[in-house]
């Protein structure tokens, strides 16, 4: 701790940290640009100037820039000093010259950082008459706009795309004062991490496009402190919605998961709840529309006759359990995969698992030594993929220490660090987005791979140095050198590191995740701690699917029965069946079943196949809990209310206790294993002040007497809400500085996104009072699942007949997320299904990119991509999505399959543009060559 | 060695109706003498007491001392082992072209100068950035180089000494920031040429992170002279606290505008009326920048000044790059100021705000001031940006230097400028 004096008040401050940051922190307001928690310091913009006095004597002092400036210990400040102050409302002066003043059709206003500055900083008259620069904007795609004459020229875009997420077509050009930041030509962003633009952004360059549709200010907009459903992480959001819609989502700062970043399907992925496709109103076998009552009457003589229930990993905590409780646990079945419910239940057991820890987003960041093991994180939990891109610059982090180069300064530290980076080793069969930052790759069939693991396993452990023998002599990817070499870097450096980190997920399989948890297991015993090992599930809820569901209670146990009559009624809640079982298998127990009660808010093939149909809630609709990868639980508020004849599945199921929340939760917590502790995600009732609510509106939210006027002219009365803490009101506690139940943050002076920092208790770090939901699982066991067995390759040698390739799926962050997939923003950025091989077999095959090819034996025809890090003998296949029309289901096709080329080639059937998201070397060109 | 090359170590082989020297001629006149030294036994950290013992300062325009800015080059098992050492041969400032003659007129001579600099700091390679218009230079350079490195004088082992050293010549793209030395860095390293911030300074962490040395050509040559002379020469020539020769340059209405070099402490007087032969017929020296288009004006009240660092520090303005640009009594002073302005607001590199968005408007008021329409609150404006623009607001030099004439400028035309906004230019 040092002491710093800033404007004759004394501050004990982080001498580690700079001057701006650290005034931040108490509280203090200095107008800043450039400069972000984390992306550290650069000082270009200039508008942090503060005064620095020598000591007591020194009167004149210095101009110094906050941020490039240490709080070291003894330091005296002046934020108000009147050079200081005149300077930095110069500063705004200038960077206003060229400005559009455009603020009433410009969407960052009323969230405008710039506009908070510029009022800080008190210029306020315009002295500038000359001629403005302007530029040409760029259409960058479906999710951002750009209007760059609001450009203040302070480089945060190209910093945060570039350097801190590894874009590369984003760059600052040209220069003085043209300099110009978009990409070489328009086209669509690259990069999955795009829509923080939006944010990063200090002004209204780059603002969101779907939001632009239906435009609303941030203080109109209904929020609410939500959860992402997009994937598995769980990252903290705060949806807007207004006359009903959900208008857009932004960023909740959470700091130990998402902290100030989501990907592009958590942000633009959740607008499908506006979509036509929406179950709206309940139906019947033949898809007449019925009643509530009458719907209600139907569900209540299937229960009579007594039903199993199926769940659903994209169903809530308490939807699940609501079903559980109808159904009971013993008929109560897995909403999984076969390949997923096993995963979880491995899954589950290292959870418990005192060998392990699980790190959360920010733990990611700092590990200093990372092995993923073919999962490909990017497409299937895109956060964990932005938090590995940090973590390879730990490396960077402790060369500038040893130089005395504060870490804060970012791109003195970079510049020092060059290509130096922590080892971060990527075992994926194909090519992945972290490739560029990776120390090791190694490319090869999932077998190979998953032989080469064990040989980690094996030689990390020590016993046995004959580990090579693991490694089959031929694989269709890397060498049996290269792969021995992979193998030995591998080890070296999580031998080497202090945070070693593991990560695998249910897409790569469960014997890979054996191997990755006891690669983890073996870390820990030579270092006699937890090792930090990251499994992570398919979706937003599996994990708490997965605890509710007896791990005997398979998805296929369930079609099984219905299929023989040992069961004639099912209820099945949010789940589409035909994405979890081969086709067969759902039509037949389908078809077996005499009651078939989906409760869904999305149309889909089994909704079409119910006998009743009971459209339930989207995630914005009503309040409820999510379990992520770590085990944590969150609680997502309600923003909107139900639209009219849709309820949550809890309230169609009508157990006990369904109708508040609160007490639907304490029961789960008193009869589900595994949740005793969930009802910490409540926010605490008592802390509200007096009694009030934490209203959903914002204290300037507009047109409440008028924006139903077109229906009535008298001011409806407020919708009362029983359920939560929250008010549909404007009214209530105001939680000023407290964060418990915040969804946008404000303050006086602060309107933008950047007011976080009024709430954080030290800036970057924790919030004050922060829900970060609770970690249900305890560790107390060693798990009882029994080891790999090291030695034993499964059907890694297994011959194929000439020309077989082996199966492999791909996945696409933008696509294989159901829900997202109905987004209208990301369908734009939806490719068809198609196969990735590799040169020589495509060669093989006489096709290129863009061709069709057909499954022999079938009549099922794809895409050809191809891809240089494929190996031979595999068919990477992504199977496209119903949202895009034209899928197939995965779970029909075999192991193993033979192609060839399609007899008839229709010219241009299919969209490849999203296959360029994995990859950006060859694919890309043979893409956009197969496009032109 | 002659008396005529004790005076003038810089330009002793320079004969402009003449190419440069070859290697060998060079050598017969007595070059390589420094590398032959060290060759001879001399320690690097000999070279560089010797080096900080002359008092040589840095010739690209700060005037830093050069042995010292050498010394926090991190030396010994610990430190970083590939260093650098980076030939700022950008000369882009307005009114300089004083290493333009150096490198078209004796190449060898800078090459002996990286060769005793690089065995000083230990760096295996260096890096010349030549300004790209200079097309004539680079043929030279390049020829030298490869001379040299025929003859063993680079590579692998130089002079026999077993120390390895080569160099790299990279001309520029073309920005007046790439001579800002850490703008140059980021350039060469194929970046933006953007400034860095200091700390860290290049000599810890500079060219790809690692230690590095940039210095002036003019600065450069310097080094063959100390090296074979002595200091006590080096300090023979000169006076006033400066040591050695400088190149001075002027251009202007003078009779015979050039460069030429003369020891420290010389009269403003002697090199314009003497060297430049004065005024050109009908013309009046009204006012000069002494060295270099970031420096302040001064006037004739001060053409007895010796150009030394401290008498020019001392009037308020810098010596800087040594080259004088003049401005007489028939061209406009608001237009030569104008001109200057343009020049900066272009060139910045657009990274800091006062000098991307300031310089354009001050541009911009010159301009109107020039057509007429121009006004009084433009001139307060001009005024607020000389403060704005100063020293510790911006992120590098660039800014600042381009307040000096127009800080000066205003002050010391104010009755111009007035004329200027009631009724516009009058000289046109
Ligand atoms: C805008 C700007 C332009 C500069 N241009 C040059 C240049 O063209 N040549 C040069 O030697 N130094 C130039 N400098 C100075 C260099 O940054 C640096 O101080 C110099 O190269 C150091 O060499 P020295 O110690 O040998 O003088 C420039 C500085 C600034 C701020
Ligand atoms: S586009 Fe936005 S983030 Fe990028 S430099 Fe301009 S103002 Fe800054
Ligand atoms: S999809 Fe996953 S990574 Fe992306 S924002 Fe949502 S939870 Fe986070
Ligand atoms: S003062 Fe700022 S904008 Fe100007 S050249 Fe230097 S860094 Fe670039
Ligand atoms: S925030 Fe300090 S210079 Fe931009």
């Amino acid at each position: 701790m040092a002491k710093i004096t800033v404007d004759g008040l004394s501050y004990e401050v982080n001498p580690d940290n700079n001057l701006l940051q650290e005034c931040l922190s108490q509280g203090l307001d200095l107008p800043y640009f450039c400069w972000h928690p984390c992306m550290g310091s650069v000082g270009a913009c200039r508008q942090c100037a503060v005064k620095t006095y020598r000591d007591a004597e020194d009167k004149n002092g210095t101009l110094v820039m906050a941020c490039m400036t240490p709080a070291s210990d003894g330091a005296i400040v002046s934020i108000e000093d009147e050079q200081a102050s005149a300077f930095r409302a110069g500063v705004i002066e200038s960077l206003m010259t060229s400005h559009p003043h455009d603020c009433p059709v410009c969407e960052e206003g009323g969230e405008c950082h710039l506009q908070d500055m510029t009022q800080m900083s008190g210029h306020n008259y315009r002295r500038y008459d000359k001629l403005k620069v302007t530029h040409r904007n760029q259409d960058l795609g479906p999710f951002l706009n750009h209007e760059m004459n609001r450009c203040i020229t302070c480089y945060r875009c190209v910093r945060f795309y570039d350097d801190y997420a590894g874009g590369t077509d984003l760059a600052a050009q040209a220069s003085h004062h043209h300099t110009y930041f978009g990409r070489f030509e328009d086209g669509t962003l690259e990069s999955e991490f795009s829509g923080n633009l939006a944010e990063v952004c200090p002004t209204g360059v780059f603002t969101d496009k779907p939001f632009s549709e239906h435009y609303t200010r941030k203080w109109d907009l209904q929020v609410a402190p939500s959860v992402c459903t997009g994937c598995a992480v769980g990252c903290n959001t705060t949806p807007g919605e207004r006359y009903g819609s959900l208008r857009r989502v932004v960023n909740r700062y959470n700091s130990e998961i998402n902290g100030y970043f989501l990907c592009d399907r958590g942000r633009f992925g959740a607008h499908y709840v506006n979509t036509d496709n929406r179950l709206r109103s309940a139906k019947d076998a033949a898809g007449m529309t019925l009643s509530t009552e009458e719907a209600e009457e139907k569900l209540a003589a299937v229960c009579a006759q007594g039903a199993i229930g199926i769940g659903s990993p994209r169903a809530s905590v308490e939807a699940n359990f609501a079903l559980r409780c109808l159904v009971g646990e013993d008929n109560y079945y897995s909403g999984e995969s076969a390949q997923n419910h096993e995963a979880l239940q491995w899954l589950l057991s290292c959870l418990e698992d005192e060998a392990f820890s699980c790190p959360t987003i920010k733990e990611m960041e700092g590990a200093d030594a990372v092995l993923v093991l073919g999962e490909d994180v990017t497409n299937t939990a895109p956060r964990v993929a932005l938090a590995l891109r940090q973590s390879v610059r730990s490396e960077a982090t402790r060369l500038a220490a040893k130089a005395r180069i504060p870490s804060w300064q970012d791109a003195a530290v970079r510049e020092l660090a060059q290509e130096a980076q922590s080892p971060l080793a990527l075992f994926s069969t194909g090519a992945t987005r972290l490739d560029d930052v990776a120390s090791t790759t190694l490319n090869a069939d999932p077998a190979s791979l998953l032989a080469a693991a064990k040989a980690v396993d094996v030689r990390l452990a020590g016993g046995s140095p004959d580990y090579d023998a693991l490694i089959p002599e031929a694989s269709s990817g890397a060498s049996k050198g290269e792969t021995m070499q992979a193998v030995e870097s591998v080890c070296a450096a999580l031998i080497a590191a202090q945070e070693p980190l593991i990560v695998c997920g249910s897409h790569a399989g469960v014997e890979l995740m054996r191997v990755a948890a006891s690669i983890a297991r073996t870390l820990s015993a030579l270092k006699s701690a937890p090792c930090a090992l990251a499994l992570l599930p398919a979706e937003d809820n599996s994990v708490g699917h997965a605890m509710l569901v007896r791990p005997q209670n398979t998805l296929a146990a369930a079609l099984t029965k219905l299929s023989d009559g040992a069961a004639s009624a099912v209820i099945i809640i949010e789940n589409d069946l035909t994405r979890r079982a081969p086709s067969a298998a759902v039509t037949a127990a389908l078809q077996a079943a005499e009651q078939v009660v989906v409760v869904d808010h999305l149309n889909t093939a089994t909704t079409r196949a119910a006998t009743l149909a009971l459209p339930s809630t989207s995630f914005n609709e009503y309040e409820s809990s999510r379990v992520n990868y770590e085990g944590r639980a969150q609680l997502s508020f309600q923003v909107s209310q139900y639209p009219s004849g849709t309820k949550p599945v809890e309230h169609w199921l009508g157990v006990d206790g369904a109708l508040h929340s609160a007490s639907l939760i304490a029961r789960c917590s008193a009869e589900a294993a595994g949740f005793a502790s969930l009802p910490k995600i409540l926010p605490d009732a008592l802390t509200r002040v007096a009694g009030l609510k934490v209203p959903r509106q914002s204290h300037r939210y507009s047109g409440r007497t008028a924006m139903n006027a077109n229906v009535a002219v008298n001011e409806g009365k407020q919708a009362v809400d029983e359920n939560s803490v929250m008010a549909f009101s404007m009214e209530g506690a105001l939680l000023q500085q407290d964060a418990s139940v915040l969804a946008s943050p404000w303050a006086p002076r602060w309107s933008s996104n950047q007011s976080i920092t009024k709430f954080q208790a030290e800036v970057g770090g924790e919030l004050k009072q922060e829900q970060k939901g609770v970690h249900l699982l305890t560790r107390s066991v060693q798990s009882a699942v029994v080891e790999p067995d090291s030695h034993v390759v499964s059907g890694a040698t297994d011959p194929a007949t000439k020309g077989e390739l082996g199966v492999h799926f791909v996945q696409q962050i933008f696509g294989s997320d159901e829900l997202s997939a109905h987004s209208p923003a990301i369908r734009e950025r939806l490719c068809d299904a198609y196969v990735a091989l590799s040169p020589p077999q495509a060669a093989s095959l006489g096709a290129t990119t863009g061709d069709r090819l057909v499954i022999s034996g079938t009549t099922t025809e794809l895409s050809l991509v191809v891809r240089t890090q494929t190996p031979d003998t595999v068919a990477m296949i992504y199977p496209g999505t119903s949202a895009a029309g034209e899928s197939i289901n995965a779970l029909d096709l075999p192991h193993r399959i033979t192609l060839t080329r399609a007899p008839d080639q229709e010219a241009g059937a299919a969209s490849l543009g999203l296959a360029a998201l994995i990859v950006g070397d060859a694919v890309f060109s043979h893409a956009r060559a197969a496009e032109e | 060695m002659s008396a005529h090359a004790e005076q003038r170590p810089l330009t002793k082989n320079i004969d402009l109706k003449r190419g440069p020297l070859a290697l060998k001629e060079y050598e017969a006149a007595g070059g390589y003498a420094g590398p032959r030294a060290i060759a001879a036994g001399l320690q690097p950290n000999e070279v560089l007491e010797r080096i900080k013992e002359s008092g040589l300062k840095g010739r690209g325009g700060a005037g830093f001392p050069t042995g010292l800015k050498w010394s926090f080059v991190p030396q010994g098992p610990d430190s970083e082992q590939q260093k650098y050492l980076v030939v700022n041969a950008d000369e882009m400032e307005p009114g300089t072209f004083k290493d333009r003659l150096l490198m078209e007129g004796d190449p060898h001579l800078l090459i002996e100068g990286m060769i005793i600099a690089a065995y000083t700091i230990q760096a295996s390679r260096a890096f010349i950035f030549l300004r790209g218009e200079y097309l004539l230079a680079e043929k030279r350079l390049a020829q030298a180089i490869a001379e040299a490195r025929a003859a063993g004088h680079l590579g692998e082992n130089v002079f026999g000494t077993g120390f390895a050293f080569d160099i790299v010549l990279h001309t520029s793209a073309g920005r007046y920031i790439c001579g800002e030395e850490t703008a140059l860095l980021n350039a060469l390293e194929g970046k933006r040429a953007n400034p860095r911030a200091k700390p860290p300074f290049p000599q810890v962490s500079g060219l790809w992170g690692k230690p590095t040395i940039v210095n002036n050509v003019e600065t450069l040559c310097n080094l063959p002279g100390i090296i074979a002379n002595g200091v006590e020469w080096y300090q023979s020539l000169g006076s006033g606290g400066d040591f050695g020769t400088k190149l001075f340059g002027v251009s202007g209405r003078v009779k015979t505008p050039g460069c030429w070099e003369l020891p420290f402490g010389v009269s403003i007087r002697e090199v314009i009326e003497g060297y430049g032969g004065g005024m050109q017929e009908g013309y009046r020296l009204k006012a000069f920048l002494p060295g270099g288009g970031s420096t302040d004006f001064l006037t004739p009240d001060h053409l007895d000044t010796p150009l030394t660092y401290g008498a020019i520090g001392e009037l308020g303005s810098r010596l800087a790059t040594g080259t004088m640009i003049l401005l007489d009594d028939q061209t406009c002073p608001v237009g030569m100021i104008g001109n200057l302005m343009k020049f900066f607001a272009h060139e910045s590199c657009g990274f800091c705000t006062p000098c991307r968005d300031g310089l354009p408007w001050v541009d911009a008021i010159f301009r109107d001031l020039e057509e007429g329409k121009g006004a009084h609150k433009d001139i307060a404006i001009l005024q607020d940006h000389v403060g704005y623009l100063g020293p510790g607001k911006t992120f590098c030099a660039l800014a600042p230097g381009a307040t000096a004439p127009l800080g000066s400028g205003l002050k010391l035309f104010a009755d111009e400028f007035e004329t200027h906004a009631n009724s516009g230019c009058p000289y046109h």
